[in-house]
């Protein structure tokens, strides 16, 4: 008699506005694919299969088992295709940054749409534009209408769109942390309540960093990382540079500061921090070794950025999500 | 109607608390556009709390805390100082009047300047107008 085969899961992994690094990390399982294909059927994956999307469409509601959705959602395409893996997956994972706070693509909501194109398609040094074309989400030739997905002011989380059941953080998450997750998933294991980050530790970065620290952490000037010379073992921010590592989450395996570079914050802030990047002003601010207004101001004139600093990954996910204008 | 702005205001129990209390007992009179919140000091005050009343639709807030100096804890007033120099230069970076914060150090027996804080700071932030925070975070464009 055939041995019983358990059925497979049925996988699907999406895009948004990202820059494609979530998915190969998920192409960085290796030799371990072969355990994810023998437990799992890929069903839609852009970058990889080719599927359309009137095949998901055509899909029967909840279909799906599990869909990382990677990106931001930035126009209208991925708003569609968000709503509509919602409605065909019994999971959805917002995987990696962007999903899960907005990532790099959020940076954009320092600006403005309008700002953004007059800058693409009027200005830079390569752009030739005399008749100051812009993109039409609609445009009439002969053989018919084209379209175009609708740009948006605002860039979105993935969880602003629609309900997400887990986060999975990272730019990109560790390939480990995603076998892990996706292996629990697949044996059955009890999952942990929805809305949960997953692929993660509770504890900051700093819980993991192996460099020499002291009790008492005192700035009185703050470096670019290429201003100083890094002696490669003590804390970056007694060095005077400044790593999210303390508003950060751990569970990346600190791969950032092992290279010698400070934690930049993908991983997003531990639980319970509803903002990161005012979770890093606070400690920051607190190590800041002048009590004097004068020289205060002068040490903190010394960070140039502080939103795009401490909300690199996170600013669409954050209290203040975006710029007034 | 003129355009009656709402301030959030984080005071310390020590110093600014009283302050704000002898001004009460002292029966002066200022702008009722305040709402106090009563902290232990004011080196409690995340930046999260000042952001959050952003969000949830303050048009200015007000941190006062001892003088420096005068801290219950020593130092709270001083990393109050720090954190609010970073939090001018963030709100600034999202467009936020850096009138619209402000922080004034107040002791237990300055209920008179409190009184005047606050009539100048409504002042200030009714020249200003509404906060569009509120709206903008909400609304999705």
């Amino acid at each position: 008699m055939a041995k019983e085969e358990k059925p497979k899961i049925k996988l699907a992994v999406y895009w948004g506005a990202a820059c494609g690094g979530c998915c190969v990390s998920v192409l960085d399982v290796h030799e371990k694919l072969f355990d994810v294909v023998a437990a799992a059927d890929l069903v839609f994956w852009p970058i990889a299969l080719d599927i359309k999307y009137k095949d998901v469409e055509a899909m029967p509601d909840g279909h799906i088992d599990v869909t990382l959705f990677n990106g931001a959602v930035r126009n209208s395409e991925n708003e569609h295709l968000a709503k509509l893996l919602r409605q065909k997956t019994k999971v959805l994972v917002a995987y990696g940054s962007c999903a899960h706070m907005g990532g790099i693509p959020g940076l954009a909501n320092f600006t403005t749409k309008d700002e953004l194109f007059k800058r693409i398609y009027d200005e830079t040094e390569s752009t030739v534009n005399p008749d100051k074309i812009r993109p039409q989400p609609e445009h009439e030739v002969p053989e018919g209408k084209l379209k175009l997905p609708e740009f948006y002011n605002d860039v979105r989380t993935l969880d602003q769109v629609v309900d997400v059941d887990y986060y999975l953080p990272g730019c990109p998450p560790q390939t480990e942390r995603l076998v892990e997750v996706f292996m629990a998933i697949v044996s059955g294991a009890e999952l942990p309540p929805k809305g949960s980050v997953v692929g993660a530790l509770d504890k900051a970065q700093c819980d993991e960093c192996k460099r020499k620290k002291s009790d008492n952490k005192l700035i009185k000037k703050f470096y670019r990382p290429w201003e100083i010379q890094d002696d490669g073992e003590t804390c970056f921010l007694e060095q005077g540079v400044i790593c999210m590592g303390p508003a950060t989450r751990g569970g990346c395996g600190v791969r950032c500061i092992e290279g010698n570079a400070p934690c930049r914050g993908c991983y997003g802030p531990p639980p319970d921090v509803p903002d990161p990047g005012a979770k890093m002003m606070s400690a920051i601010a607190t190590m800041i070794d002048a009590d004097d207004e004068e020289e205060i101001a002068k040490i903190v004139a010394q960070i140039d950025d502080p939103a795009g600093t401490f909300y690199r990954f996170s600013l669409p996910g954050s209290m203040l999500r975006r710029k007034l204008t | 109607m003129s355009f009656e702005p709402t301030i959030v205001s984080f005071l310390c129990n020590w110093c600014s608390y009283t302050g704000a209390d002898l001004a009460g007992t002292s029966r002066i009179k200022y702008a009722s556009n305040v709402r106090i919140i009563r902290v232990m000091c004011s080196g409690r005050i995340e930046p999260t709390f000042v952001i959050k009343a952003f969000t949830e639709g303050a048009d200015g807030v007000l941190i006062c805390g001892c003088h420096p100096g005068d801290c219950h804890y020593h130092e709270g007033n001083y990393k109050c100082l720090r954190r609010y120099h970073l939090l001018q230069k963030y709100i600034q970076q999202l467009g936020i009047e850096k009138d619209r914060l402000r922080l004034e150090w107040i002791s237990a027996s300055e209920g008179k300047q409190f009184a005047e804080l606050i009539d100048d700071m409504t002042e200030t932030v009714r020249g200003l107008g509404p906060s569009k925070v509120k709206e903008v975070m909400t609304t999705y464009t």
